[in-house]
């Protein structure tokens, strides 16, 4: 009883005795896919914005079902879907081309699967930050003679800036979060490889609050961030009382 | 504080809503029907071409797991609420001590994925239960099973999402109408339970709406802790059959079903609360 209760730090030394070296591989795992694919959801997002509010009838509904289905249905799911399905449909066509089947990365499929996931929160997040821009601000820029390619990149996307870092903010730390689920197929993400350091140890305890202090730091660290980016992306805003 | 924005924007692009709801009238429209014809089209294709010969073994299985999953997301949504609101009210007028550890709670929830909380839950407690004297207690029948840790780790994360959207919703009652509560002399206890109350839970409806939501969309997580719902069935035929898709597919399907009923009933009992000038 007393040996149990007494905490075994070594556990957590870097050195392969004990596990931080793994946890702290884990979490730069986690950190990799979760930038990954937000970025690769960004990409998504702003295509689907767009494709939404400017879109002719047909793409605009296409991109109702994919932001329906995704927020319909439980990130898991979907995840396990688009794993198998994705790393199966690339084989198929890479078969159909004759190069063969390739081993997909997990961390390529982990990328892939949180962007998709997250594609459809950030085509919401922007689509209604785009709709908060003063339409006058879209109409000058085009009054001027810009191409919509010109009245994207220099006119809606830093005006709806503002408006949507606090949702893309959150976003974020969505997707780091997001990455624990990855351990369910099996990749060795953080939130796994302590669910195997835990089970080779005994240490339960122990080692799921480390990974939680880990994830609990890398959400505060980002928070730091974020307010700083909120502020800059603010000025020149009239303060909120 | 890890609140950097009303979640509000946040949940809604995350869970569907009423507002969401396509109209019956909306179908009606040449692209639409097109579009609707492919999809049945590829329903079809779904349907004939791939395996289902394992469904009808599995029905009444399934059944139950849809049950359990109902059970998960109601149980926990209601704890949660009833957790959520202490936590709210505290964090707005409580002395500093309880809110401190009111918003540390939630930060500290918030701030970890909820697969962790759930391994934390069952293997870490599950692993020093028996070692204590709860082995011989009443409650070790149930601390054998792994649903109580499934429905402790969905609720305390319910509590702590819905915590910080409560404490926003009683931030943001106007003051004049609780001094108008007041100065008709209601006790703190009335003043709560019929001004208060009532007018943070309207403000937060719809955000609870979205976070219930999201609380369906986090149920399935139970299934990797041996809680048999809808998930851990299909887990099961999927092992079982060695057929890879077409169980997941069904899976989102009976999910999409799932969501799209709890919208509608939201809805409803949306449209039945009264909002002056709308």
């Amino acid at each position: 009883m007393a040996a149990d209760t007494i905490i075994n730090w070594g556990l957590l030394a870097l050195e392969p005795p004990g596990w931080g070296g793994v946890l702290l591989r884990g979490l730069l795992n986690s950190i990799q896919i979760a930038i990954g694919g937000y970025a690769f959801g960004l990409l998504l997002g702003v295509g689907g914005a767009f494709g939404k509010l400017y879109g002719g009838p047909i793409l605009r509904d296409l991109m109702e079902c994919y932001t329906t289905i995704v927020r319909a249905v439980p990130e898991l799911v979907l995840i396990l879907l688009l794993y198998y399905a994705g790393t199966d449909a690339l084989n198929h066509v890479l078969n159909l081309v004759g190069i063969g089947t390739v081993d997909i990365s997990g961390l390529a499929a982990g990328i892939f699967v949180i962007g998709v996931v997250q594609g459809a929160y950030s085509t919401e997040v922007l689509r209604g930050a785009i709709k908060a821009v003063p339409a006058g601000q879209i109409e000058a820029a085009r009054a001027y003679g810009m191409s919509p390619f010109k009245v994207m990149t220099r006119v809606t996307l830093p005006a709806m800036l503002p408006y949507a870092i606090p949702g893309l903010s959150n976003l974020w730390l969505i997707a780091t979060k997001d990455t624990a689920l990855l351990a369910v197929v099996g990749f060795s993400e953080l939130t796994l490889v302590t669910r195997q350091a835990a089970g080779a140890t005994k240490a339960y305890i122990l080692f799921f609050c480390a990974a939680g202090a880990l994830y609990l730091a890398l959400t505060l660290v980002s928070n730091v961030f974020i307010k700083i980016i909120e502020r800059h992306s603010r000025r020149g805003f009239v303060e909120q009382s | 504080m890890t609140d950097v924005t009303p979640p509000d924007v946040t949940t809604h692009a995350m869970a569907i809503l009423p507002e969401d709801l396509p109209t019956a009238g909306s179908f009606f429209k040449p692209h639409r029907i097109v579009l609707l014809l492919i999809a049945a089209a590829l329903v079809f294709c779904i349907v004939w071409f791939m395996r289902w010969d394992w469904l009808p073994q599995y029905l009444p299985r399934l059944g139950y797991g849809i049950v359990v999953t109902l059970a998960m997301l109601f149980s926990t949504s209601i704890l949660g609420f009833l957790l959520a609101v202490p936590l709210g009210l505290v964090q707005v007028t409580g002395p500093w001590p309880l809110k401190a550890l009111a918003s540390g709670f939630c930060t500290i929830i918030r701030g970890t994925p909820l697969l962790l909380q759930l391994w934390l839950l069952y293997y870490g407690l599950g692993s020093i239960f028996p070692q204590t004297g709860i082995r011989h207690s009443f409650l070790w029948p149930y601390l054998r099973e792994s649903w109580p840790y499934g429905v402790a780790a969905l609720t305390i994360s319910f509590a702590a999402y819905e915590g910080e959207v409560m404490r926003g919703a009683f931030a943001g009652v106007p003051a004049g109408e609780l001094e108008a509560a007041r100065a008709y002399g209601m006790s703190r206890w009335t003043l709560f339970r019929r001004i208060w109350l009532p007018r943070a839970i309207h403000r937060a409806l719809p955000t609870l709406n979205g976070e219930t939501v999201l609380q369906l969309k986090a149920t399935p997580l139970v299934a990797t802790i041996t809680v048999i719902d809808v998930y851990a069935v299909i887990s099961k035929v999927r092992q079982d059959t060695y057929i890879t898709y077409e169980p997941l597919l069904l899976l989102a399907l009976i999910y999409m079903c799932l969501t799209g009923i709890l919208v509608v009933a939201f809805r409803y009992l949306e449209n039945r609360i009264p909002t002056r000038g709308a």
